[in-house]
C-alpha cells in the first residue's frame, strides 16, 4: 500500500525526524494562510499525488508570497494534472502540501527496503540524493552504500555511524544522521513497511539536515495488524474496476489492451496474458480467480471485465486442480445467460473433470453464440486473437 | 528415489481444524496415499479431525506420539511464522507452509530461526502448493491424478516452480508425453521463502531418478538470475525453463506477492536472457513446457 508524501512526512515526523515546517490544505484560501504561518520567506507548493511527473506537469511550484501561493493552489485545485504517468484524461488534485524551501548545501538519498536476495531489510545511502536511486546505482555503483540489517537485531548503532562517516558527515552532523538512520530503520520494522525512504535528505547552507521528501510503502500482507495505517489508504487515484474486483476477492488488474483474460492461478494468469501477445494479441487486463472459484465469483469476474469498454473478446483459461472443470463451465454458462457474452468468448480447460466439462460446453452452444472452445493454450490465443481482429 | 518426500515420510497438518483447508487437504493427501498421521490446533489436544486423524495441542507432541517428519501449515498468516519455528523446534525436517499472506518481515525472522537449524530443517514455501513424489507422497494442495509415478520404460523429469497452475500445466503436459515426475517442488511466490530454485536444483542434480528438470520462474527478484549461473557450473541435467510475466507492467503486483518488477529489476526478459546465456532453452508459450523438454532431451 503507497501513501501520500504528506502522509509519509507526518509518519516521519512523529518518529522523530526532522522535517521543515508544512501544512495540507484543501482550498486556495487556506494555501494563503499556510504560507503566512510556515513563516518561511520561499515555500514550495506541491500537489498529492500518487502519479509522477508531477515537476514537469507544473504541480510543483516554489513561490514567494502568500498571493503567489493562493494562485498556485488555485490552478492546481481547478486542473487535472497530466504527466506520463497519469495518461491523457490526467487526475484530480484533492490536496496540497506547502512547505518550507530551504537553502540545499548537498542532498542525499537515504532508504531502507526488502532484500530478497540476503532474505532481510537492506539499508541503502547515498550522497547523491534529489534523483532515482535506481539511476545511481545503476550508472555509478560505488555511490551507494548498502548494510543489511541483522533480521532479528534490526540496525546497529555502528552500522549507523560508519554510514554517516562514509556519507562525507563529520562531527555532531554525523551523530544527528546516524540517529535518523537509526529512527528510520525502526520506523521501517515497526510499521512493516516495503520501502521507507528519503529523498533528499539535506544539509542546508546554515548547517541543518532535514528531510524534504519521503516515500513510504507498506507490506499489504501486514496490513491487518496497522489500523492506523490503513486508515490512510487512498483510493482515488485506483482504477474503480480494480475496487470493484478486490471486494469481490478477485486479484484483477486493468491494462490497456482489447483482449480480456479469466484465469485460475496468479502465474498462469500471467502467463496466459503472455501467451496473448505472443500470438499478436494484446491483454486488457491480468485476472485470477483463485483455485477455488464458484459460479458467484466467475460471474462477477466477467461483470468486471466486459464493464471495461476496450474489451473484444475474452480468454477464459482454467487449469482445474482443487477446482473441477465441469463446475468451472456452468458457472460459465450462468455468466453467460446473466452477463450476455456480446463479444467473442474462447475456452480453454485442462484438468479435472474436463469430459464432463466439455459435453457441457458442446451442449450449450446454441445459448452462447460466441463461446467457442479450444483445444491448448495456444489454440486458445490462436482462436481470441483472431476472433477479435 | 526422489528428492525431500517418499513412500516413508509421516506428516501432520498444522492448523488441521482451521478454516485455511486443513483437514479437506489432508483428506486430499490420505486419498493420494500420503502417510498423514495427525495434525495439530493449539486447545483442540486430544481431540480428533474430520478424518479421524488425532489432533494435538503442539508440534512436539504430535511429533513424540507420531513419529512425523514432515509438516503441511495451513496456520492463518498472523501465525504462520509461529508455526514453522515451532515445527522447526519440535525436530520436523521437512516444513511444508501452504499458507498465503504471511507478513514478510515475519518470514525475514523466521528464516533466520530456521538458520540455526542448518540444512537438516528445509522450509517449502509459503504461498505455495506443496511438494509431491508421484506415486509416494503428496504435500498440499496439487491435484494429484495429474501426475505419474516414476516407472520402467518412463523418463522422469524434476520440476521446481513459483508458481501453483504453471506447475500444474508442466506436470500435466509431461505426463501426455509419456513421461514421469520424480518430484515436484512448487516453491512459492513470496519474496522471502525457504528453498529456492538453486537449493532444489542442486537436489534434482544429486537424485539418481531424476533424467531432466523443468523450472518455471516469474517475473520479482532476482532468484532465476542466480539460478541460471548455478545450472552453468553445477547442472548436467538437461533443463528447460519458463518464465511468465513478459506482459506484466512495472510496479505493479501481479497476484503473487514477489511477482512485481520494481526499479527496471525482475525483468521477464532479464531471466530469459540469462536462461539462455547458461544454454537452458526457454519456452516462449506455456503451451510447449513440455514439446521443449521432449525436444530436448531427444524424446
Amino acid at each position: 500500500m503507497k501513501i501520500h508524501e504528506y502522509q509519509a512526512r507526518d509518519l516521519l515526523a512523529k518518529a522523530g525526524i526532522p522535517v521543515p515546517a508544512a501544512r495540507v490544505v484543501e482550498t486556495a484560501q487556506e494555501a494563503e494562510k499556510a504560507f503566512e504561518e510556515n513563516g518561511f520567506p520561499l515555500q514550495v507548493v506541491k500537489a498529492q499525488v500518487f502519479a509522477g511527473g508531477r515537476g514537469k506537469a507544473g504541480f510543483v511550484k516554489l513561490v514567494k508570497s502568500a498571493a503567489e501561493a493562493r494562485a498556485a493552489a488555485e490552478f492546481m485545485l481547478t486542473h487535472r494534472m497530466v504527466s506520463v504517468q497519469t495518461g491523457p484524461e490526467g487526475i484530480a488534485v484533492n490536496k496540497i502540501l506547502i512547505a518550507g524551501a530551504v537553502d540545499i548545501a548537498h542532498e542525499y538519498y537515504l532508504g531502507f527496503v526488502l532484500d530478497r536476495d540476503r532474505s532481510t531489510v537492506s539499508m541503502i545511502a547515498s550522497a547523491e540524493g534529489g534523483v532515482e536511486i535506481e539511476t545511481v546505482a545503476h550508472e555509478r555503483p560505488a555511490a551507494i552504500i548498502k548494510e543489511p540489517l541483522h533480521p532479528l537485531a534490526g540496525m546497529q548503532g555502528f552500522q549507523a555511524r560508519r554510514t554517516a562517516l562514509a556519507l562525507g558527515f563529520t562531527g555532531k552532523q554525523a551523530n544527528t544522521v546516524a540517529d535518523i538512520l537509526l529512527k528510520l530503520s525502526r520506523f521501517f520494522i515497526d510499521y512493516d513497511c516495503s520501502i521507507a525512504e528519503i529523498n533528499p535528505l539535506v544539509l542546508t547552507k546554515d548547517g541543518k539536515i532535514l528531510a524534504i521528501d519521503a516515500k513510504v510503502n507498506f507490506d499489504d500482507n501486514a496490513l491487518f495488524r496497522h489500523p492506523d495505517v490503513l486508515a490512510l489508504k487512498d483510493d482515488a487515484e485506483t482504477d474503480a474496476l480494480e475496487i470493484r474486483a478486490a471486494a469481490a476477492n478477485l486479484n484483477y488488474i486493468k491494462l490497456d489492451g482489447d483482449i480480456a483474460c479469466l484465469v485460475n492461478g496468479a502465474g498462469l494468469a500471467m502467463a496466459t496474458m503472455d501467451v496473448i501477445q505472443l500470438h499478436g494479441g494484446k491483454p486488457a487486463n491480468f485476472l485470477d480467480v483463485g483455485g477455488g472459484v464458484k459460479a458467484e465469483g466467475a460471474i462477477e469476474a466477467f461483470r468486471i471485465i466486459l464493464s471495461d469498454k476496450k474489451v473484444r473478446g475474452i480468454l477464459v483459461n482454467i487449469f482445474g486442480g482443487i477446482a473441477r472443470c465441469d463446475l468451472i463451465a456452468e458457472a460459465l454458462i450462468q455468466a453467460g445467460r446473466e452477463v450476455g457474452f456480446q463479444v467473442p468468448v474462447v475456452v480453454r480447460l485442462e484438468g479435472t473433470n474436463v469430459e464432463a466439462a466439455r459435453k457441457i460446453l458442446a451442449a450449450s452452444q446454441g445459448d452462447l453464440p460466441t463461446l467457442q472452445v479450444a483445444g491448448d493454450l495456444n489454440d486458445a490465443a490462436k482462436k481470441i486473437v483472431s476472433a477479435t481482429r | 528415489m526422489s528428492i525431500l518426500v517418499n513412500k516413508n515420510t509421516r506428516v501432520i497438518c498444522q492448523g488441521i481444524t482451521g478454516s485455511g483447508g486443513g483437514a479437506f487437504h489432508t483428506r486430499g493427501c490420505l486419498d493420494y496415499g500420503t502417510k498423514m498421521v495427525g495434525g495439530t490446533s493449539p486447545g483442540k489436544g486430544g481431540t480428533k479431525d474430520a478424518n479421524g486423524l488425532p489432533v494435538f495441542d503442539t508440534v512436539d507432541q504430535a511429533v513424540r506420539a507420531t513419529g512425523a517428519d514432515a509438516t503441511m501449515i495451513f496456520v492463518p498468516p498472523l501465525f504462520a511464522a509461529d508455526a514453522i519455528c515451532e515445527a522447526a523446534a519440535a525436530g520436523i525436517k521437512l516444513i511444508v507452509a501452504i499458507t498465503e499472506g504471511i507478513p514478510v518481515l515475519d518470514m525475514v525472522k523466521a528464516k533466520k530461526f530456521l538458520a540455526d537449524f542448518g540444512t537438516s530443517v528445509k522450509l517449502v514455501g509459503p504461498n505455495c502448493p506443496g511438494v509431491i513424489t508421484p506415486g509416494e507422497c503428496k504435500i498440499g494442495i496439487m491435484p494429484g491424478y495429474i501426475h505419474t509415478p516414476a516407472q520402467k520404460g518412463k523418463k522422469s523429469v524434476g520440476i521446481v516452480s513459483r508458481s501453483g497452475t504453471l506447475t500444474y500445466e508442466a506436470v500435466w503436459q509431461t505426463t501426455e508425453l509419456g513421461w514421469s515426475q520424480s518430484t515436484c517442488v512448487g516453491i512459492g511466490g513470496d519474496p522471502v521463502k525457504g528453498m529456492d530454485f538453486i537449493d532444489v536444483l542442486e537436489l534434482f542434480q544429486a537424485d539418481p531418478l531424476t533424467d531432466a528438470i523443468v523450472m518455471i520462474g516469474e517475473i520479482g527478484g532476482a532468484a532465476e538470475e542466480a539460478a541460471a549461473a548455478y545450472i552453468k557450473k553445477a547442472v548436467t541435467k538437461p533443463v528447460v525453463g519458463f518464465i511468465a510475466g513478459r506482459t506484466a507492467p512495472p510496479g505493479k503486483r501481479m497476484g503473487h506477492a514477489g511477482a512485481i518488477i520494481s526499479g527496471g529489476e525482475g525483468t521477464a526478459e532479464s531471466k530469459i536472457a540469462a536462461m539462455r546465456q547458461a544454454g537452458i532453452r526457454v519456452a516462449d508459450s506455456p503451451a510447449d513446457i513440455g514439446k521443449c523438454l521432449h525436444e530436448t532431451t531427444g524424446g
